[in-house]
This record gives structure tokens, C-alpha cells and sequence, in this order.
């Protein structure tokens, strides 16, 4: 029901593209990490982003935030390119992302990590740090106000004050969603936002999901957790040694056959057969 | 749980804490001249490194950038101060408007330093930061021909004292019937100066600008993720550390009235980055205690060890100076094994704590 709700929210909102990649390469040395993938996410989707280990998933973000160069290609965001963009200025231009391996600045408060989030869409300089004037004191309130919200919004402001660190696996992940949202982004990246959580957990994670999209976000999202990923992805890109092998509903690429080949490998499958 | 220090909800007590703190800082030259004007000037040197080490606490405590050359920025304020105040060129520039300058010049070095470096971290940074130092140093030693701007290792004498109007900070005077000796001038000067650096540094650490250079020191990536120009941010700490650096040589400079490349070598480096990690680094009021405790407590010993070997073996066995320094690496390996984090634990834990009790 959930999801047939979201994609009524999808069509509902405008069907324009929100991110176009074309043909983007990226190689490491001799090896291809990326080769020729071209994909659309809609405003509005929640786009999956699937594939075996050492696909190309975490490199497509990497060169999407501007963490690499592309070496052939690239991205259209909202009709503008993103090409030679560093990582700070892909974030100003609305594109935020977690991290696989979860990276929160650790000795900082919950608090203060979202508070950082709102560094792109804040203006105080180092005369305004210091001198403290009125326009100062009203953003910091008002940063400090967006942050508790976010908080509240994804479930861990009964941590706000502990840090980071010292937040349970679960809570983490949530608190770099929370961080991310807080820069204002129109496309959310998500890298494996469920690893490691227990079903509970997961099920919480499904929830915020929906809610980040209701709310007007549109999501690209990398997962292994398949119950997961077809229960709340509009669409799914699949991606094997760095090649898009099948794009489109979540149930359809479900029994896409390369799809299975490339999730169990050909081999596997010719000896399940024979067993 | 609240102790007698925890002022929160209690203003007139905050209020009487602070008077008395006050009356004490503005009674301490006094006390000290009664002791021997030495310790006045003791105490002022103590204070310009607290301006040093609170300059280099924004690079190292808040951004994370491990800066060996910091004394750099210090020589460059002394001789600018030092060249525009003094007869080395004929030129007597008042102080309120050479400090500026040195600070200013300061800054252009931190960023001149900072933008080959922005790339580098750690160990590298390090290196790199400490061959600045060393370069400063040497170019001051021998910018002396073929045109004299430094006078090369002899150094610059004869530097003017702060003046504002007929006052001068060199004589002594009387005042009320006390004697106000040019030390003591220095040291209310000094006080009050540091009490401006002390509440610029933390503001600037409960800012924006502030809680960005903790995300660099963090995680650079995630910092950059997040929209963090980090490469301005960067610029920002080392321009923002440099003016301190400036500014304190530039009093360094009226106070001493004299200045030779001498007093900008890298164990001066050294020893303002011990003052920054042993009082907690990244925590303003930690570095203050660090930088006094490593000002005094050699002095303290330089007036002690000698006369108590005396006292006990009846000659000097070891040389105070050594045995000084001795006491000091000791201490310091002590520090490090008891209290890793600094005297005062890093401020982000503390403000943690503080807001919990708050109710969030």
C-alpha cells in the first residue's frame, strides 16, 4: 500500500528528470569501474541503486558527489551540469549523501553534526563570528532550531547532546541522514543505509524513507537488503563490473535473468539446476 | 551534582566570581613587583604566549592542522613592528596603527603557507609547516645585504615602546603615590588584550565558521560532502592563526625593544605546540593554563633547582638549566601518560555535558 502511495506521489508531482547521467566512465588504472552508464531518476522516485560487491555502486556516487572526476560523461542536475563541481559545491547545488562506511564527525555532538549540515545554507563570516551582531544570533537560532527538528525528524533527538561515537550502529545511520537533509538537498544519496540494522530497525529505516520523499525529496539509493529495496524503490538500476545490465521496476528487474546470473553467478545457477 | 563553580541560574554569584578574579588579575603586578620586577615581566611574556598559543590553537585545536612553524607569524609581527618603530630605517609609526600591519603581513604568510599545503595532513603538513619556520628564521638572518632590511643577525635595537599621546609604556611614573613601573603598564595592556583574544576565540569557536573547522578536523571528506568549502576554511584558520602570531610580535617587540632572529627558532614552535596539546587542545580556557604553566614553571625552576642542590649537597651537582629542562620532558611524558586529552579535557566534551544538564 505504502508503495502504491508513492508512486501516486511521484506522478502527482512534476515528471520532469532530476538527475540525467550520460555515459559515465570512470576507470581505476586498468580497471573499469564504470563503463558507459547512463540512467534518469524523476523528480519524486526513490530511485535503487542494486548490484553484486565491487559493482561500480559506491564509485557512481563518489563521481556523482565530485569526489572523482568522471573519465568519460557525466550528470545533468536539475538541466545544469555537474561537471568539474568539487564536493562541496555538488552539495550547495542540492545533492547530499551518506556514507557506506558511516562517516559522522565523531567527537561532535548529534546536535552539532546536523548543525554542520546547515553550513552550505547559512552566510556568517568571521566578522559576523565575532562581533556577534543580530543577523548572526537569529541564523545560529535558527540553525540550531532546524537541527533539533531534524533530529525529532529522524528519530534520534533523545541522543542530541551525546556524541556521535558514542550513538548506537542504527542511530548513526540515522543521524547521517539526519545531516544530510540538513544541507536542504533535492537528491538525497544513500549509500547502504541498512547495513547492519536488525529487521526493527529496517522497518523504521522503510518509514523514513517515505517520509523524506513525501516530504519532497527525491532519494537514489544503494542497498543490499532486497526486501528493502523492492518494497520502497519506484525503480532500480542495476549495475555488474561497472555495466548497467537492467534499469526499471523494481518487480520486472526482479526477474530479469542477468540480473539473477549476475546476483548468483552463471555458474551456481547451471549446478542448482542440475541438483 | 552542581559544585560551587557551577554558576549557571545563579548570576550574583557569577557576578562576585568574576569581581574577584578581576581584583585579583588587576592586584597580580603589584604582588609580583613585590616579589621582583623580574616576575612582572615573567608574567607579561607569560601572557604573549597565551596569544600565541591560542593563535595557534584555531590551526591545530579547531581546524586540525598540525603547524610546527607557528613562531614564523610571531617573527614576521616583531619585525614589521620592529622596522616601522625603530632607527633601523628612521621611521616611527604609532603602535595602534603598526599592529594592524604586522597582523595583516601575518596573515598574508599563514596564507601563503596554507595554500601549497592544503592538500597535506599530518606528518606531511608537519614537515612542510616546520621548513616554513626554518625558512622565515633564515631569511631573517641574512636579509642583510645587498639591501639591509634586517640587519641580519644582530638584530634590530632601539625599538619604540607603545606611546599614546605624552604616555609612554617604557618610563616609570607615579601614580597615586604608587610606582608604576613600565612592566606593570605592559601588563594591564596585556590583560586587556587577552581578554579580547580569549572571547574572539570563543566565539569564533561557537560559530559557524568554528563548528566547520571541527568537521575538517574531523572528517575532510564528510566536511566536503556536507557543502564545506574546505579549502577557504583551511585559508581562514591559517590566516586567522597567523594574525595572532602577528600581533603578539608586534608587542613582543615594543616590550623587549630589542629583537634578533634568535627568538624565532623552532624549539619557540615547539614549544607553543606543547603549550596548545598539554592545556587540551581545541579548548581555549585549557590553552591559557598551558601556555601559563609552560611559561612559569620553568621559571620557577630556574630560581629553585639551583639553590635547593645547594642547600641539600652543599654545591651545584647539575646544572639548573639542564636539570630544567629535564623536569619539563619529564612532565611532559607524565601529561601525555595521565591525561592524554590535555589539562582540561577537549571543549566539545565539556559543552556536551553542559547542555545535558541543561535538559537539552
Amino acid at each position: 500500500m505504502d508503495r502504491a502511495q508513492g508512486t501516486r506521489a511521484a506522478a502527482a508531482s512534476a515528471q520532469s528528470d532530476l538527475l540525467v547521467a550520460r555515459n559515465v566512465t570512470k576507470r581505476f588504472g586498468g580497471v573499469t569501474a564504470l563503463a558507459d552508464v547512463s540512467f534518469t531518476i524523476r523528480r519524486g522516485e526513490i530511485y535503487g541503486l542494486i548490484g553484486p560487491n565491487g559493482a561500480g555502486k559506491t564509485s557512481l556516487f563518489n563521481v556523482l558527489t565530485g569526489i572523482y572526476g568522471p573519465d568519460g560523461g557525466g550528470f545533468d542536475f536539475d538541466d545544469r551540469p555537474l561537471a568539474g563541481l568539487k564536493p562541496n559545491d555538488v552539495a550547495a547545488r542540492g545533492i547530499a549523501r551518506t556514507f557506506q562506511n558511516i562517516r559522522l564527525f565523531a567527537n561532535l555532538s548529534a546536535l552539532e553534526n546536523v548543525m554542520i549540515g546547515r553550513h552550505v545554507r547559512t552566510r556568517a563570516n568571521v566578522f559576523g563570528a565575532i562581533l556577534r551582531n543580530a543577523r548572526t544570533l537569529a541564523e545560529e537560532r535558527a540553525i540550531e532550531k532546524r537541527a533539533h527538528e531534524l533530529l525529532e525528524y529522524v528519530g534520534v533527538h533523545s541522543r542530541a547532546n551525546d556524541l556521535a561515537k558514542h550513538l548506537a550502529y542504527g542511530d548513526q545511520r540515522r543521524l547521517e541522514i539526519a545531516r544530510a537533509l540538513a544541507t536542504d538537498p533535492r537528491l538525497l544519496a544513500l549509500d547502504e543505509p541498512a547495513a547492519g540494522m536488525n529487521a526493527t530497525e529496517t522497518a523504521a529505516l522503510r518509514g523514513l524513507l517515505e517520509n523524506i520523499r513525501r516530504d519532497g525529496v527525491t532519494i537514489l539509493l544503494i542497498e543490499h537488503d532486497m526486501k528493502l529495496v523492492m518494497s520502497v524503490c519506484d525503480r532500480v538500476l542495476v549495475l555488474d563490473y561497472g555495466r548497467k545490465i537492467a534499469e526499471g521496476p523494481a518487480a520486472e528487474v526482479q526477474k530479469d535473468d542477468k540480473v539473477i546470473a549476475a546476483y548468483l553467478g552463471g555458474e551456481v545457477t547451471l549446478n542448482l539446476k542440475g541438483a | 551534582m552542581r559544585s560551587y563553580l557551577d554558576v549557571r541560574g545563579r548570576p550574583a554569584l557569577a557576578w562576585v566570581g568574576v569581581a574577584l578574579v578581576a581584583a585579583a588579575l588587576v592586584a597580580l603586578p603589584w604582588v609580583l613587583a613585590g616579589i621582583g620586577t623580574a616576575w612582572v615581566r615573567i608574567t607579561n611574556l607569560a601572557i604573549l604566549y597565551c596569544f600565541l598559543a591560542l593563535g595557534l590553537n584555531i590551526v591545530v585545536g579547531f581546524a586540525g592542522l598540525l603547524d610546527l612553524g607557528y613562531i614564523a607569524f610571531y617573527g614576521v609581527g616583531a619585525y614589521v613592528y620592529a622596522l616601522l618603530a625603530s632607527p633601523h630605517f628612521g621611521i616611527h609609526l604609532p603602535f595602534w596603527a603598526i599592529l594592524p600591519l604586522g597582523a595583516a603581513l601575518a596573515c598574508v604568510f599563514g596564507v601563503l603557507l596554507g595554500t601549497p599545503t592544503l592538500k597535506l595532513r599530518g606528518d606531511y603538513l608537519a614537515i612542510v609547516t616546520l621548513g616554513f619556520g626554518e625558512i622565515v628564521r633564515i631569511f631573517l638572518n641574512n636579509l642583510s645585504s645587498p639591501f639591509n632590511l634586517t640587519n641580519g643577525p644582530q638584530g634590530i635595537t632601539l625599538i619604540d615602546p607603545f606611546r599614546i599621546g605624552d604616555f609612554s609604556f617604557a618610563t616609570t611614573q607615579q601614580v597615586l603615590g604608587n610606582t608604576l613601573s613600565s612592566p606593570i603598564k605592559y601588563y594591564y595592556f596585556l590583560l586587556a588584550v587577552l581578554l579580547v583574544v580569549i572571547v574572539v576565540n570563543l566565539r569564533l569557536q561557537n560559530s559557524r565558521i568554528g563548528r566547520a573547522w571541527e568537521a575538517i578536523r574531523e572528517d575532510e571528506i564528510a566536511a566536503r560532502a556536507m557543502g564545506i568549502n574546505t579549502r577557504n576554511m583551511k585559508l581562514l584558520a591559517f590566516a586567522m592563526g597567523a594574525s595572532f602570531g602577528g600581533v603578539a610580535g608586534g608587542m613582543f617587540s615594543a616590550m623587549q625593544g630589542f629583537i634578533s632572529p634568535e627568538s624565532f627558532v623552532l624549539v619557540e614552535s615547539i614549544m607553543v605546540l606543547s603549550m596548545v596539546v598539554l592545556g587540551g587542545m581545541g579548548n581555549v580556557f585549557g590553552v591559557v593554563i598551558g601556555a601559563l604553566l609552560l611559561s612559569y614553571v620553568p621559571e620557577v625552576l630556574r630560581y629553585t633547582v639551583g639553590p635547593a642542590q645547594k642547600a641539600v649537597f652543599g654545591r651545584t651537582l647539575i646544572d639548573p638549566e639542564v636539570f630544567r629542562m629535564l623536569l619539563f620532558g619529564l612532565a611532559l611524558v607524565l601529561m601525555m601518560l595521565f591525561r592524554p586529552a590535555g589539562i582540561l579535557p577537549s571543549a566539545v566534551r565539556k559543552r556536551e555535558l553542559q547542555r545535558r544538564t541543561d535538559g537539552g
